[in-house]
């Protein structure tokens, strides 16, 4: 299951992420439950959609010390995550994710393709608790 | 905008001292009353800058450090904005003194920090962004600043040997202050030798959390020459401004930037507007300042300031610093206190430690790290949810 509900669809081929866009324009927001607003409309219900599974490296970096709680740290020792800011091909809106285990940032640079997909956060005895992230469409050389 | 008097500042000295905020806000509050000359008496309103890790105390910040200096009567108001909570809480005060509610404030602000990433609250809370990206993403603090400063080698060829000639400068002028917690003088192996946190930033890259307390004593101009101040140092522009929609930069807490889909035309950047609103107000430009105190969170920060301050075109901050110019001696220093590198982030206390700077450079009493000739300085920093803070002083 999801680890939080409603953020990302759980299509195992095209996981797509839920987003909220003002209605009849282009302003789109991620996640939709938290909101936003474009001024030159106003407040409005934002309707839902599902964005684009593709985008582009806006940068990425690193955690090297294992982040604190609500995080769950699933090795020991705790092994680095990446993380990867990528822009959305067709709503040109930066969204943050984790890259899928064995991604480095040598594999990664600014303008590279990615795709969304969907992984293990973590685990407990009832079930797998998935998560969004990203991946190169390219597959890494080497 | 009316200017206000900034008559008296006052510290308390940045470290981990483990012991009550309230104590470092009261000695750094009577700092600045007796570098005032001010009788606490005469202070018509305490404008507190508050702490959310130390309980209900740290909540009502105003009350706490009136109540701790003995309760007067004064009317009171604490200002939460994250890091730019001291620039909103001067803000508040500098509102009362030309509304003409009073004519001396007290600003204050003090923290006391626990080991570690700053985390968000406890709890399962799906609808805090801060929490969600802690949860769902791990993205720490630091991984922001990791993202803008691998930015910065993509689009402009930083090095990351730039990134450590900034914490090197800011560590050389940190070493002649006494109220900064590291006052060692790092040099570029120190950095390079220090573990990765946030690829490409490593430890001394990345600021501390310290504890630590700063204040300011302010007037109406009026007052100020009526009680003797002849020429203070003068209070010329505070900002304190929201982003513009769509800001397509993402930062801190949020998981995604705003969409540019639907918007023609280039954005105007979130940094960029909270320097020009000061600037505005003071009817002052980039190339009136002689003196900036910049928040550096990460060193490569810093750079990104040079640039959203105007101080450069996009792109040219590293030859600014590779120059000297932000060094104390060179056109234009930059962190002259040592900046946060130096001291740890106090989190409500640093944007008022980022002005009592200013107006001990201002002033000439700088000491061995003094700005010569300095007659207008600029701070600037950001808290997260989208808090602008900057302050023009002058004399």
């Amino acid at each position: 299951m999801a680890a939080v509900e409603g953020l990302f669809t759980l299509d195992e081929d095209e996981p797509r992420l839920i987003g909220g866009r003002v209605p009849g324009t282009a302003s789109y927001f991620f996640p939709k439950h938290l909101g936003g607003a474009d001024p030159r409309v106003g407040p409005v219900e934002l309707e839902q959609v599902l964005l684009s599974r593709r985008g582009r490296v806006w940068s990425y970096t690193t955690s090297h010390y294992p982040p604190p709680p609500p995080f769950v740290v699933t090795t020991e020792p705790y092994e680095p995550i990446t993380i990867a800011a990528v822009e959305l091909e067709a709503e040109r809106m930066v969204v943050l994710g984790q890259c899928i285990a064995g991604v480095t940032p040598e594999d990664l640079e600014v303008g590279m393709e990615m795709e969304l997909t969907t992984d293990t956060l973590y685990r407990d005895d009832d079930c797998d608790y998935l998560v969004w992230k990203w991946r190169p469409v390219a597959a890494p050389e080497g | 905008m009316d200017a206000i008097a900034l008559l008296g500042v006052g510290m308390h000295p940045w470290g981990k001292w483990g012991r009550n905020f309230t104590e470092y806000g009261v000695a750094a509050a009577r700092d600045a009353l007796a570098d005032a000359g001010v009788d606490y008496s005469d202070v018509g309103f305490v404008s507190g800058a508050v702490t959310v890790r130390c309980g209900y105390p740290g909540y009502v910040a105003g009350s706490t450090f009136a109540r701790a200096l003995g309760f007067t009567g004064a009317q009171l108001a604490s200002s939460y904005s994250a890091c730019a909570s001291g620039a909103t809480a001067l803000q508040v005060a500098r509102g009362q003194i030309l509304s003409g509610a009073c004519d001396v404030a007290l600003v204050v602000g003090a923290d006391t920090t626990p080991k570690g990433f700053l985390a968000p609250n406890a709890g399962d809370r799906p609808d805090d962004i801060d929490w969600l990206r802690f949860h769902l993403v791990g993205a720490t603090n630091p991984v922001y600043f990791g993202l803008h400063a691998r930015r910065r080698m993509d689009l402009y060829g930083a090095t990351t040997d730039d990134f450590a000639m900034v914490k090197v400068k800011n560590s050389r002028h940190g070493a002649h202050n006494p109220n900064a917690r590291f006052t060692k003088e790092y040099g570029l192996d120190d950095v390079r030798n220090s573990p990765v946190v946030s690829d490409p930033l490593r430890l001394l890259d990345i600021c501390a959390t310290s504890d630590g307390g700063a204040a300011l004593v302010v007037s109406s101009m009026e007052w100020a020459r009526r009680h003797g101040h002849r020429d203070p140092v003068r209070v010329a522009g505070i900002s304190t401004v929201s982003p513009a929609y769509p800001d397509p930069v993402i930062d801190l807490p949020y998981l995604a930037a705003d969409s540019l889909a639907g918007s023609t035309g280039a954005p105007v950047g979130f940094k960029e507007s909270i320097g020009a609103r000061a600037y505005a107000e003071a009817g002052l430009g980039p190339g009136d300042v002689d003196v900036a105190e910049v928040y550096d969170l990460s060193s490569a920060m810093e750079l990104d300031w040079y640039e959203q301050l105007g101080f450069c075109g996009a792109g040219e901050a590293e030859r600014l610093l590779r120059d000297g110019d932000t060094a104390i001696g060179g056109r234009l220093p930059v962190n002259p206190s040592g900046g946060l590198g130096a001291f740890g982030e106090a989190v409500p206390a640093q944007a008022i430690a980022q002005v009592c700077e200013l107006a001990w450079q201002l002033r000439g009493t700088a000491g061995a790290r003094q700005v010569e000739g300095a007659r207008v300085g600029i701070t600037v920093n950001q808290g997260l949810f989208g808090h602008g803070s900057s302050v023009i002083v002058r004399r």
